[in-house]
């Protein structure tokens, strides 16, 4: 199960908002195939936003194949993104390296735009 | 389909004064939630009265769930601004009131639920309550009548921010399950942003804006650039520093993107632009606007 949380000031849209946070969590396999996600009802207990927007990000999710709607059940995890679990060899690895890059000195932010850049350069062309 | 509020021609003049509400037409549909804004004296409370049956029109209808406010006051519930409850009632005593007075209907799991989370004295009277626990307690017996349209005038006004969180969690689970139809009230927008999918901006006894709020924000744009002449859109505010023009204007086709730099409002720039113009002209969605496909 995830929990969403919902950043108002972010100026990213609540239901884009609740889809990212879904994607983020089937890359980290904090979801897997299977799995159900909150109602529309526990979401908006939680969080006060409008039942509808869960159900526009529900939708997208959807559309997306990530997710499937049964009716009467709720709504559960079809496929999982990536495949960079939590506790992944790859994650291990990029955990030593952030240790070495802060260990050398190196401040958040400069660890950050190091990341990134190596991301855009590695990942360049590529549409996602 | 039916509306969960439907008014036409809606006008309501106190004594010799000024109308508080001049000819208002507006078509709410049902299960949404509706954000009721304007300034003070807008007009907001009358219009909440008036759709609650608690006055009477001077001028044109409403309609409530399809019918007169006075037959749909089963499937009704109104929480007026000051929470009027009995003083001398404790809190135990408020909630069998709810309980006899709405046979059939009366959903007492949700309504000791609320009061509960409140953490209230069951046997505590209201007279003794703060401001906050009594809004609590009148959301309860609203709530707890499980209405088909819910009508709150400033619900939130007394509520410290936990319990003002918590409670609008509660009011959208109450919709996502039953689909209840929501009119709430209130001069804070960022109370209502991300609760509300509808919007209803009253100022000066008039409804200025009407519609589901990503149709009504879609129509409008926010442009920045040189000065320039900007028809054929509509402009509802626009101001001139140095060189550089800053506008917001609903759109007549598309905003040219190479002179502008072009953003969506968000719904406080757009309330707020409102009501610094106003001669700006109103606008009914197709969703609002109740001679449209009704």
């Amino acid at each position: 199960m995830v929990a969403y949380r919902i950043d108002r000031r972010s100026g990213v849209a609540t239901y884009l908002q609740i889809v990212q946070q879904t994607k983020q969590a089937l890359r980290l396999g904090l979801l897997e195939p299977g799995d159900k996600l909150p109602t529309a009802r526990e979401v908006v207990e939680a969080t006060a936003i409008n039942p509808n927007t869960v159900l526009k990000a529900y939708r997208e999710l959807e559309r997306e194949g990530l997710v499937e709607a049964r009716r009467g059940l709720g709504t559960f995890v079809r496929k999982t993104l990536g495949s960079a679990p939590a506790d992944s060899p790859l994650r291990g690895e990029l955990a030593d390296w952030a240790a070495r890059a802060r260990a050398a000195g190196l401040e958040r932010d400069d660890v950050t735009a190091l990341f990134t850049s190596v991301l855009e350069q590695l990942y360049e062309g590529d549409d996602s | 389909m039916t509306s969960a509020l439907e008014a036409r021609g809606l006008t309501k003049q106190y004594g010799r004064r000024a109308a508080a509400l001049r000819d208002c037409a507006f078509r709410l549909p049902t299960g949404r939630i509706c954000a009721l804004v304007g300034p003070n004296g807008a007009g907001k409370s009358t219009l909440l009265a008036l759709a609650a049956g608690l006055l009477r029109p001077t001028g044109g209808t409403v309609r409530v769930l399809g019918t007169d406010p006075a037959s749909a006051r089963e499937k009704v519930a109104y929480v007026a601004q000051d929470k009027p409850l009995y003083p001398q009632l404790t809190v135990a005593e408020t909630l069998r009131m709810g309980r006899e007075l709405n046979p059939g209907r009366w959903d007492a799991d949700t309504a000791d639920r609320i009061v509960a989370a409140g953490k209230l004295d069951p046997s505590a009277r209201v007279r003794t309550l703060s401001g906050g626990q009594r809004t609590r307690v009148a959301l309860a017996l609203a709530l707890g009548k499980r209405p088909e349209l819910l009508l709150l005038d400033e619900p939130m006004a007394d509520l410290d921010p936990l319990a003002r969180h918590q409670l609008m969690g509660t009011l959208m689970a109450d919709a996502a399950e039953r689909g209840t139809s929501v009119v709430m009230s209130s001069h804070i927008l960022g109370e209502l942003e991300g609760a509300c999918d509808f919007l209803l901006l009253v100022d000066g006894g008039r409804v200025r804006l009407g519609g589901a709020i990503d149709d009504i924000l879609g129509a409008h744009t926010l442009l920045t650039g040189p000065v320039a002449d900007l028809a054929p859109h509509t402009v509802v505010e626009s101001r001139v520093t140095g060189r550089q023009l800053t506008a917001l204007v609903r759109h007549d086709g598309p905003v040219d993107p190479t002179s502008w730099h072009t953003t969506e409002p968000s719904l406080e720039e757009l309330v707020l632009a409102h009501l610094r113009s106003p001669e700006a002209p109103a606008l009914l969605t197709p969703s609002a606007d109740r001679t449209v496909g009704a």
